[in-house]
């Protein structure tokens, strides 16, 4: 591979691992607090794609208007998943998740119905123009998602961290029983994990929705990788999954510039599935998946 | 001790039944059930697998290595089909071996999420290779059954009939092993398994034996269902094994539940007559069948096999009233 082309795919797989944190640690911050995975995150992703095409593209929204807009609603949505189908079935793992495969199928017809399969939704680039640096041209679009992830994920670093009901969050995560007999209410914090999930979900899709077509199947695409990232990362670790998102984001962006997509998919399950039996906590995690 | 001599008599009424029906329904109708008999064989070789505790999200995989075998045994090698549909169930159960040897190290979650990656990865290498298998397009032209003459008599196995014969015929069989399995010692250990490990790991089960053979046999009996469905169709391709066909699967086991052998089925049966039913919903219909996962799910976790002893205790009491 020659130095441009090398440039060029290194600044691509920078982009992808900015898109596939933003979608994991979501989906880890979930995991953490709840021990279930939400089979139909990618859905929401795809939810937030079709908010920032209705509000920018059709309405007229500004674009970070449209995305913030985007956020609230998945976030929303969040919510209501979790008061549906995560609280009746708090604690049984896999019949959680086995729920939420039936609610992407009602997702993905639903969404499909309403706006149509055949034709990928396409939003305006907000951004005109691209950056050139050392022979690589980067579309100011696609750029975007680097700055818009880092003030994302140091959002999230910060109040969990520094904030109190982001505390409270990481006690539910390491003991329920011992958080709630600090007083913390359980539901709350399970309901906050949805929405924050459900928060970067809405961004991650509102991102991508100017980089991808928008279909009622781009997220199916999106939750495989993203639970190879939060089982490679750790299940429910933060910080393993955006380590996880780095590698996988290079080694697929790699592979697929140097072979194909098909083989990248296969490293990659194939890579997930040697990390279950042999370390399942993975890279970072507490929890054994 | 008449009762089980009554269930012999229902049972073997019913598949006299079902093989008789031929006579007075429609073609469609007789295609429909073909895939039905072929789905009950997938189900309950689900069910075998979550005796031992765990739900695999690569079945539908699984089923499409027998399927990809026998297409390829008959296609490629010439071999005979009744040969290559039992060479097609052996290959099934010897991939089955080889990826339950990574998944038995996981339980609950990671085996959920596991048995999804290595399906995955099999399904993929279908789509990438396309020498012998076809690539995203698969494979067509594989032969049907063939004409097979006995005393004078003629009979086209490709045609629906004779097909819905062989299938209930393959069904009747794979129906009788399994549920001599699941009441066999071996049926108990798995369970055991699944409800305290650790209590049946100190009276002397070798647990991960024990896992694997679950994993091997539900194989064995899910290739099975997919050669004949090759046969079927004449044609496979990756998608029909992709995660649509296994929610599809994890609806019928979740409707009819894992309680007792004969939910499975009830689920499948169910679901199909809904499925067929819903056929005026045209592209609402995964929303529909989504929709009932997440109901089930929540409000009938035991699925409808769990009604059936309520409905027996109830039956009961009614026609004693004075012991009840």
């Amino acid at each position: 591979m020659e130095f441009g082309l090398l440039l060029q795919t290194a600044a691509n797989a920078g982009i992808l691992t900015c898109i596939y944190a933003l979608v994991a640690v979501g989906m880890a911050i979930v995991f953490g607090v709840m021990k279930m995975a939400n089979m139909a995150h990618g859905e929401f992703v795809m939810v937030g794609a079709y908010c920032v095409w209705l509000l920018y593209a059709v309405s007229g929204w500004p674009f970070p208007a449209a995305v913030i807009g985007a956020i609230a609603i998945v976030a929303a949505l969040g919510l209501g998943v979790e008061r549906a189908i995560f609280r009746p079935l708090r604690g049984q793992v896999v019949i959680g998740y086995i729920a939420t495969a039936g609610l992407m199928f009602m997702m993905q017809v639903g969404v499909g119905r309403i706006w149509g399969v055949g034709r990928p939704e396409t939003v305006p680039t907000y951004l005109v123009g691209s950056v050139e640096f050392l022979g690589t041209i980067v579309g100011a679009q696609r750029l975007i998602v680097v700055p818009a992830a880092v003030a994302a994920l140091s959002l999230l670093w910060f109040f969990l961290y520094r904030a109190k009901a982001g505390r409270a969050l990481r006690a539910v995560a390491q003991d329920p029983e011992a958080a709630a007999l600090q007083g913390i209410n359980i539901n709350r914090m399970t309901a906050l994990a949805m929405g924050l999930g459900g928060a970067f979900a809405g961004l991650a899709g509102g991102l991508m929705a100017q980089m991808y077509p928008v279909t009622p199947y781009m997220g199916a695409h999106v939750i495989l990788i993203a639970f190879i990232i939060i089982i490679v990362g750790g299940l429910g670790s933060i910080m393993g999954a955006v380590i996880a998102s780095v590698i996988f984001g290079f080694l697929y962006t790699f592979v697929t510039t140097a072979l194909d997509g098909v083989l990248a998919n296969i490293i990659g399950v194939i890579v997930m599935l040697v990390v279950l039996a042999i370390r399942p906590k993975g890279l970072l995690g507490s929890v054994k998946a | 001790m008449s009762k089980p001599n009554q269930r012999q008599i229902v049972l073997v009424a019913i598949f006299a039944f079902l093989a008789i029906m031929p006579l007075w329904i429609r073609v469609y109708q007789a295609e429909v059930l073909i895939i039905l008999f072929i789905n009950i064989i997938l189900a309950v070789s689900f069910y075998i697998i979550a005796q031992s505790g765990e739900w695999s999200l690569g079945h539908a995989v699984m089923m499409g290595v027998g399927a990809y075998s026998s297409a390829l045994f008959t296609s490629r090698l010439g071999i005979p089909i009744y040969a290559s549909i039992p060479i097609a169930a052996a290959v099934a159960a010897g991939i089955g071996r080889l990826i339950s040897y990574p998944l038995v190290r996981m339980t609950g979650f990671g085996f959920f999420i596991g048995s999804f990656a290595a399906g995955e990865a099999i399904r993929l290498t279908w789509v990438r290779m396309r020498v012998p298998f076809g690539g995203v397009r698969g494979l067509i032209n594989i032969p049907t059954p063939e004409t097979i003459s006995m005393a004078g008599i003629a009979v086209d196995f490709s045609r629906t009939t004779p097909y819905y014969l062989v299938t209930l015929g393959v069904m009747a069989v794979c129906l009788f092993f399994m549920y001599r399995i699941d009441k066999s010692r071996l049926g108990d250990t798995f369970r055991a398994i699944h409800s305290d490990p650790d209590l049946a790991e100190s009276t002397g089960i070798n647990i991960t034996y024990n896992r694997n053979l679950a994993f091997m046999i539900g194989s064995l009996f899910a290739g099975i269902a997919g050669a004949l469905l090759v046969h079927r169709l004449g044609a496979v391709d990756p998608r029909t094994f992709s995660i649509t066909t296994m929610l599809y699967l994890l609806v019928w086991v979740v409707v009819g539940g894992t309680g007792s052998f004969i939910s499975p089925i009830i689920g499948v049966s169910v679901m199909t007559a809904v499925f067929e039913g819903a056929r005026g919903l045209a592209e609402w219909r995964p929303f529909v069948f989504g929709a009932i996962l997440v109901v089930v799910l929540i409000f009938l976790p035991g699925g409808l096999g769990s009604l059936i002893p309520k409905i027996q205790e109830r039956y009961k009491k009614r026609r004693k009233p004075g012991t009840g």
